[in-house]
């Protein structure tokens, strides 16, 4: 299987060679492959987001590699590393962060405009993403107009619309209830089976561990465990 | 086109704010405009008064005559002179004078003045003295020795309308002569320092007192237009010699310069406090926009786009407050243009100035493009700083905040 996400000894260290050193993330070596659905998992403080934020590009890491689909992203320049983030990573984040002053519609085609496709192209692709997580009659409303699981499914939406090579979900269902956490879950499930969408999240929602179908567990930043769920 | 959409909107997302740095642009801009208006007004009244009052645009002298002001210096060729300036179409009209130096005396006290021999059929058409009168009438309905007096004169000599004043000067031969003249007008015009030291007299009745029949010391010309002046003064050719307004009273023409100067500092000023309104109000809507900006840098807008949207919003709020301070200003100066400012509570030290107590805005057009653009360019600078701050925020650690 394609290797999409792939990390060789990476350290995150706060306050290095300090007595209140942190170490966030603390030799993290994975591989995720194209089409896997992975949480990761670990108490408050174990350094999943942190990993998420590097694996991202959002954060740098003190050292190692993060290799995305074969392009190492740490020796990128600034610029090259957003336009990478722009079309091979989806973004979802814990409080949906969407554009409050623009609708779902053109929350979610907000991103392909930034990839410069043509408009035509990008109403079509925005229909049919709205309509696969369930929103095909809420097109027109504004964040404010929304409840948080609508707006965490047009933040997917938002997520998939630039045809990403995986998706990061940095606590995606913290903000939601049970009915809205099923549903999104659903929603991202199918996707993954139907179009082969690889997810990664961070979590420690039970919910959400329960579909996984791998769950890397850590702790004060070190991997202590990596299973795969039938 | 995204980033405009979204910039618009942003502008209406918190209303309050927006209205606030909007009010602010259009006080700035108001502010600015009207104090420019009336300054330019204040200047433009103190000049026009000067000129239409005692200055006109040329005023041709002999060229000995202003070195000691001797009476026997007249103008050299008067006659030639007058067919010449007849031909020349950029002259409205042009007034002759006797200009001599004396003193006027009552009972109440005696003063130093300047005494004008005029033609008032001329001189009407020169100086708008004969619109200042507060009193009496314009020299034409006294036989016998008539004159007119500025109103603080008066006031000094405590005399009224047809009362007595001697006047004494010297004649040709520097002989003093006391003469008694009679008030038949009081004027008041925009300077009291003109007023307490001028006399108008008919030309004839001073001639003859003087012994100076035929001779002028002065021609005050008046051009259909201040900017015909120079032009004017290079087609007369004559020896004697020609000051410009601006040559006789530089003074008008420091003041402009200087008031020119004043205006731009003075809007400098207004700009720079409308500058930091707008990087205060801009920070602030950055700070709490925070954890979208990181969003948008997270999901891939590069920093130019975050940049040009920040600066954008600046400049929307910019575009729909500058039309509003601008209309409120045009609509101000243009009322206040018609009507005027009273100020009567310092009207005495406007007199002194030369000013009138009622100001008349007035601002070129050209003013008005000025200071749009300027503003517009302030707003653009101002927006810099926090749309930089923006560009600092890193997306890991905005996108987190609240």
């Amino acid at each position: 299987m394609m290797k999409v996400i792939q990390t060789q000894e990476l350290y995150k260290i706060y306050n290095q060679g300090q007595e209140n050193e942190v170490r966030a993330v603390n030799k993290v070596s994975l591989e995720i492959s194209k089409g896997e659905f992975t949480a990761i998992v670990g108490p408050s403080g174990s350094g999943k987001t942190t990993l998420l934020n590097i694996i991202g590009g959002l954060d740098a890491p003190t050292s190692g590699k993060v290799i995305i689909d074969q392009t190492p992203i740490e020796e990128l320049k600034e610029n090259d590393l957003i336009n990478f983030r722009l079309h091979s990573i989806g973004f979802v984040f814990q409080s949906y962060n969407l554009i409050p002053v623009l609708n779902a519609r053109e929350n979610v085609g907000f991103i392909m405009l930034l990839q410069g496709m043509a408009e035509d192209e990008i109403n079509k692709r925005v229909t049919d993403l709205l309509k696969s997580v369930g929103l095909e009659n809420q097109m027109e409303k504004r964040p404010t107009q929304m409840s948080g699981g609508q707006q965490q499914r047009v933040a997917v939406a938002r997520a998939l619309a630039s045809k990403p090579k995986f998706i990061l979900a940095d606590e995606p269902t913290a903000n939601l209830d049970s009915k809205s956490t099923g549903d999104l879950l659903d929603i991202m499930e199918h996707l993954n089976k139907t179009e082969g969408t690889t997810f990664v999240f961070s979590t420690h929602d039970q919910r959400v561990i329960d579909r996984a179908h791998r769950i890397i567990t850590l702790e004060d930043g070190k991997i202590i465990d990596d299973v795969k769920v039938n | 086109m995204v980033l405009v959409k979204i910039a618009w909107r942003n502008v209406w997302r918190n209303k309050l704010r927006s209205s606030v740095v909007m009010i602010s642009v259009i006080l700035g801009i108001w502010s600015g405009l009207f104090i420019m208006a009336m300054t330019l007004g204040l200047n433009e009244q103190r000049m026009s008064g000067a000129i239409d009052t005692y200055l006109s645009h040329l005023q041709i002298h002999h060229p000995k005559f202003e070195e000691d002001y001797n009476k026997n210096d007249t103008i050299v060729n008067r006659y030639e002179l007058n067919k010449q300036l007849d031909t020349i179409t950029r002259i409205k009209a042009y007034s002759e004078r006797l200009v001599i130096n004396g003193m006027a005396a009552t009972s109440k006290g005696s003063y130093g003045v300047k005494i004008l021999g005029i033609f008032p059929s001329q001189e009407k058409e020169v100086t708008k003295i004969s619109q200042k009168l507060i009193a009496g009438t314009y020299l034409n309905k006294l036989k016998r020795n008539p004159m007119l007096i500025g109103a603080k004169l008066a006031h000094k000599l405590g005399v009224k309308e047809h009362a007595k004043v001697v006047l004494n000067f010297q004649d040709m031969d520097n002989n003093t002569i006391a003469v008694s003249f009679r008030v038949e007008g009081i004027f008041k015009s925009a300077s009291s320092v003109f007023d307490q030291g001028t006399i108008f007299v008919k030309y004839q009745d001073l001639a003859q007192l003087t012994g100076l029949n035929g001779g002028i010391h002065e021609i005050a010309i008046l051009c259909h237009k201040i900017d015909d002046t120079e032009m004017v003064k290079q087609k007369i050719n004559t020896p004697n010699k020609i000051d410009t307004w601006a040559q006789i009273a530089p003074e008008l023409g420091y003041a402009q310069q200087t008031m020119s100067s004043f205006i731009y500092i003075f809007m400098g000023i207004v700009l720079l406090a409308l500058a930091f309104g707008i990087i205060n109000t801009m920070l602030m809507a950055i700070l709490e926009r925070k954890h979208e900006l990181g969003m948008l840098l997270s999901v891939g807008m590069n920093k130019r786009k975050v940049f040009v949207m920040i600066v954008l919003e600046t400049i929307f709020l910019v575009l729909i407050a500058a039309p509003i301070g601008i209309l409120l200003s045009y609509w101000s100066i243009y009322y206040f243009g018609i009507h005027g400012i009273d100020l009567a509570s310092i009207s005495q030290g406007l007199e002194s100035l030369g000013i009138g107590s009622r100001v008349y805005t007035y601002l070129p057009l050209n003013m008005y493009f000025t200071i749009t653009f300027m503003t517009l360019v302030v707003a653009v600078f101002s927006a810099i700083f926090p749309a930089r701050r923006a560009l600092k925020l890193k997306p890991a650690e905005a996108v987190k905040a609240n």
